[in-house]
């Protein structure tokens, strides 16, 4: 079992697994599904920038209150936001160790992307070497 | 300087450019020819392809085994729907884990650009969900925050 479980592992870091898979992956897959829609990144991108609360969001936003509210709480349910009160207040920031989960993640992911085009370049180099306006 | 980007379009596509400094015909044979795919399309270190089936012509199959040389290993399968031979391949391809994914609709071009090659790849997921909860948008991201990275350090 041990052997199958790190075999799975390992399958993981190959683009196409990424592609279909990585919503079976219970943490990963609310950060994703939260990041799928434009406003909610636009936020996090405010929210990098420093903490703010919902009134603060709702002007640059141009949302009602409850619509920034609403996309405030996916992000807070997927683990990418957090919120601390300060008297009536609640600014919230983002939440460090949810998106550098996400981030080494979308690393590895990448390394995976790029190996391989990387690889090709390669492959094409060769190619380019032998050829003389001919293929292979 | 970053070559690869990635980013999702409408509701169930995912869009994947690259520029690679060959032809298009360099590039293309790199995606159909068998001996040649086998050297390039392995994921991470340690894979290698022992199998590898590319019958490009319209309904030609494709095969991808993969293997970790330990015991470990995958499979692809698909069908080539369209070949432009040197400008456009249009297929299908599911992984097998060892349930089949649903179809991915993939559609590759390759365009002359400058002295190199501008690969797009075009894939259609089924639906929103197959994608939306996956991570086209959230790899979008992190591979803009790595392109940011790779251009501070280059």
């Amino acid at each position: 079992m041990r052997t199958k479980a790190r075999t799975f592992a390992k399958n993981r870091l190959t683009i196409s697994y990424h592609l279909y898979k990585l919503l079976q992956m219970d943490d990963l897959d609310a950060k994703f599904a939260a990041l799928a829609d434009p406003t909610r990144r636009a936020i996090l991108a405010r929210l990098s920038q420093g903490e703010a609360t919902v009134n603060e969001l709702v002007d640059p936003f141009e949302m009602s209150q409850p619509a920034i509210s609403q996309h405030l709480k996916v992000l807070e349910g997927a683990g990418l936001i957090v919120s601390r009160v300060d008297g009536a207040k609640r600014p919230r920031r983002l939440a460090a160790a949810g998106i550098e989960a996400m981030d080494q993640w979308l690393a590895m992911l990448r390394t995976a992307l790029e190996k391989n085009y990387d690889r090709l370049d390669e492959v094409l180099a060769g190619i380019n070497q032998n050829k003389n306006g001919e293929i292979r | 300087m970053s070559k690869m980007t990635l980013k999702t379009e409408g509701d169930t596509h995912v869009i994947v450019t690259r520029h690679f400094a060959a032809s298009p015909e360099a590039v293309y044979h790199a995606h159909t020819d068998p001996e040649l795919i086998k050297k390039w399309l392995l994921g991470p270190e340690g894979w290698s392809m022992p199998v590898c089936i590319s019958e490009a012509r319209p309904g030609g199959k494709i095969r991808y085994e993969w293997t970790n040389g330990k015991g470990g290993g995958f499979h692809l399968t698909g069908e080539y729907l369209e070949l432009n031979p040197c400008s456009r391949i249009v297929h299908v391809e599911r992984m097998h884990l060892p349930d089949p994914t649903p179809d991915n609709h993939v559609e590759t071009t390759f365009d002359r650009d400058g002295e190199g090659t501008s690969l797009t790849i075009r894939m259609t997921l089924p639906d929103e969900q197959t994608r939306a909860n996956m991570l086209a948008s959230g790899m979008e991201r992190g591979m803009e925050a790595s392109y940011l990275r790779l251009e501070e350090m280059i």
